[in-house]
């Protein structure tokens, strides 16, 4: 067992699990959203990113794109977050929120693409 | 091949998620302490404001407590997180800057930087092996010129100081291992802009290993190699190799030219002396006894050449048996009076001193000019560091190999006429060669000669071509006239003309006409070269020049005059 490995795997599966536990429920209900999930799951991926930086592999190369694109949404969901509840005199509509979940859905897509590459890999290995 | 992005990345790996940590870790805390806003209601950071504290208080901005007064509880967490930023920002930086002045990574970015260097040269160039004294003279040459060239040496201070050079364009340059052939590669080796390799390291082997791979990967591209042994010639030579420059050898062959025709030395000498270096004064040598200290490669092509010249030589070397030295060499250094004494110096009229040590030739040349005054002296100089001694030593002929290589290989590329010439003029009698060394002499000032190749083309010589596509005639006189004074001539002369048919003239006569398709070498003060190719590629000048008056130009005036002189006729 190399603990390189366990952890590379643990970061990639921590960042969808949490991303999931983020989208899942009504979509533009704030109650069923909550903000220490999106900012976990955004700093998971995040470290993510990192980990996956400097190989120079394809499959590599593909492990990052997912995440960088996993990021990004979720990176765009916090910004319209802070929008929403610092800079606007509404505070927090279910139209926002909608948004807000809708891209942390598109950063659990990413995230599902990642952990298929990882497993695929591991697969082919058969070690 | 090597990505500097993704080895910097990987390398930050750690430190970037430290930092990543530390600020979740104090974002999270900040959010969870409880607070009190400015009406003394409970309240606790929202993310926001903990990541815009954080943000500032990490980087050690410190706007103050945004946006209320903070709670002790909080005043408690940020003490921790102050810390934890600081810190792991610190190791970051840290990390980033020892990456940046890491060696290898340095050595990646300086083969990067190359690469790309060599991908965007559009023009054609050569590719130099080795930069010591040989490939030094030659890039510099190559680059007044005007040709680019691209260097590979295994020595990084001797790339270091390619890139102090101030040459008249970029030369790239890198530190690699010859027999790496993916250096060769990434120096352009499949380019198509890459005209030719050049091996010119002091290692025949390295050479041959030069050669041999670029003969192999890049077929067409020409090969220039250095060879001081005769078997590695001998082995270069069997892959096609196109050109193979011994050093001593070439020496020798000059040296023995000396003896044989003085006027041609010198007529070699001028032509193939550096670029406006001092003209040197000559001396016959003695054809007496002659001492040769120092019996390597350079001994043995002297004295080879010399015995065939039927000069008595005498030998002096350290190691007679490893050398193979003939019968009655004495055995000695030369540096000790005693040995040359043995050697008969006061009865010699020359010396040669031919170790591959500077400091033992400098002191076989002191030792022996001491014993015989009037003794002429050649040293080899294998450093060209050491010119200022070797030049207040007062030697009659120094032998620089880098030099003479360096500048063989120049003339090659820049005036391949040149080497023509010279091939041709050797062959020709010492009455010829006087005749040339007062032509020559005679346009110079101070200076040796500079020596140009003009071809009668579109391209070349426009004005030429123009007026010989009329039925005019052109002659070599007409070139080599002045263009500001016609009645004068520019102090250059002509050497050598090639019909496109392959006849050859050896200095050509001021009335012969020239034809499409010719090549002129022409030798002189550098300035003539201006005023020539000017002549060449100006038809006013050229038809002034051949008629001696003014050409009418516009249609208007020609018209005018067409008319005039056929009122004239009238």
């Amino acid at each position: 067992m190399n603990l390189e490995k366990v952890v590379f795997a643990f970061f990639i599966v921590l960042a969808l699990t949490l991303n999931f536990g983020f989208f899942i429920g009504d979509l533009d209900d704030p109650s069923h959203h909550n903000i220490y999930e999106l900012f976990a799951a955004l700093v998971v991926s995040l470290i993510a990113t990192i980990m996956k930086f400097g190989d120079r592999a394809h499959i590599g190369a593909v492990l990052l794109a997912t995440s960088l694109v996993a990021d990004l949404q979720l990176v765009a969901a916090a910004v319209i977050w802070t929008i929403t509840e610092h800079a606007t005199a509404t505070g927090m509509t279910p139209m926002m929120m909608a948004s807000i979940v809708s891209l942390s859905g598109g950063a659990l897509l990413a995230n599902i693409t990642s952990v298929i590459i990882l497993v695929t890999e591991t697969v082919m290995f058969r070690r | 091949m090597y990505n500097i992005i993704y080895l910097l990345l990987r390398r930050m790996r750690v430190p970037l998620i430290m930092v990543i940590l530390a600020y979740a870790i104090s974002i999270l805390g900040l959010v969870l302490m409880p607070g009190m806003d400015d009406q003394g209601n409970p309240w606790k950071m929202s993310f926001f404001h903990a990541f815009y504290f954080v943000s500032f208080m990490g980087s050690t901005i410190g706007f103050g407590e945004i946006p209320y007064p903070f709670s002790d509880a909080q005043r408690i967490w940020t003490t921790l997180a102050m810390y934890m930023t600081v810190i792991s920002w610190l190791y970051a930086i840290g990390a980033l800057f020892s990456i940046v002045q890491d060696k290898a990574f340095r050595r990646v970015v300086a083969y990067a930087n190359f690469a790309h260097e060599v991908r965007r040269i559009r023009e054609r160039f050569y590719l130099v092996c080795g930069f010591g004294d040989a490939g030094q003279l030659l890039v510099r040459e190559l680059a007044e010129h005007g040709i680019r060239s691209v260097v590979i040496d295994k020595n990084e201070t001797k790339i270091h100081s390619l890139q102090l050079e101030e040459l008249r364009m970029s030369i790239p340059g890198l530190t690699a291992d010859f027999t790496d052939s993916t250096a060769l590669v990434t120096a352009g080796l499949y380019k198509p802009q890459c005209a030719g390799v050049i091996a010119l390291t002091d290692n025949d082997h390295v050479n041959l290993m030069v050669s041999i791979t670029s003969k192999l990967l890049a077929p067409e591209v020409t090969v220039i190699c250095r060879a001081e042994s005769h078997d590695s010639q001998a082995n270069i030579a069997s892959f096609g190799t196109d050109y193979i420059i011994n050093p001593f050898d070439n020496f020798a062959e000059r040296f023995a030219l000396m003896f044989r025709s003085p006027s041609m030395y010198l007529v070699y000498e001028w032509m193939t002396s550096i670029h406006t270096a001092a003209l040197t004064e000559f001396a016959a040598p003695p054809k007496g006894t002659w001492i040769i200290c120092g019996y390597g490669r350079f001994g043995k092509a002297i004295q080879q050449s010399l015995s065939f010249k039927g000069i008595k030589t005498v030998i002096v070397e350290l190691d007679p048996e490893g050398t193979h030295a003939p019968e009655g060499t004495i055995k000695g250094r030369g540096t000790e009076a005693i040995t040359l004494h043995e050697a008969g110096i006061e009865h010699a009229d020359g010396l040669i001193a031919g170790t591959d040590d500077d400091a033992n030739n400098l002191s076989i040349i002191m030792t022996s000019l001491h014993l015989n005054e009037d003794l002429f002296t050649v040293a080899r100089q294998n450093i060209s560091s050491n010119d200022a001694i070797f030049e207040a030593a007062n030697i009659d002929i120094t032998m620089q190999p880098g030099r003479l290589i360096g500048k063989q290989i120049v003339d090659m590329l820049t005036t391949p006429l040149l080497t023509e010439f010279l091939r041709m003029a050797i062959m020709q009698n010492e009455e010829w060669a006087n005749v040339l060394v007062s032509r020559v002499a005679g346009v110079l000032t101070d200076r040796t000669p500079e020596s140009w190749a003009m071809t009668i083309s579109t391209i070349q010589s426009p004005a030429v071509t123009q007026l010989l596509r009329r039925g005019e005639t052109v002659t070599v006189r007409d070139l080599l006239t002045d263009p500001r004074e016609i009645t004068a001539s520019l102090p250059c002369v002509a050497l050598y003309l090639r019909h496109q048919n392959h006849e050859e003239l050896l200095l050509p006569e001021d009335e012969t006409p020239l034809q499409i398709g010719d090549q002129l070498l022409i030798c002189g003060q550098e300035t003539a070269e201006t005023h020539m190719r000017w002549t060449a590629g100006n038809s006013h000048a050229l038809s002034y020049i051949c008629h001696g008056y003014d050409r009418p130009s516009g249609s208007l005036w020609r018209w005018l005059s067409a008319r005039r002189s056929s009122r004239a006729d009238n």
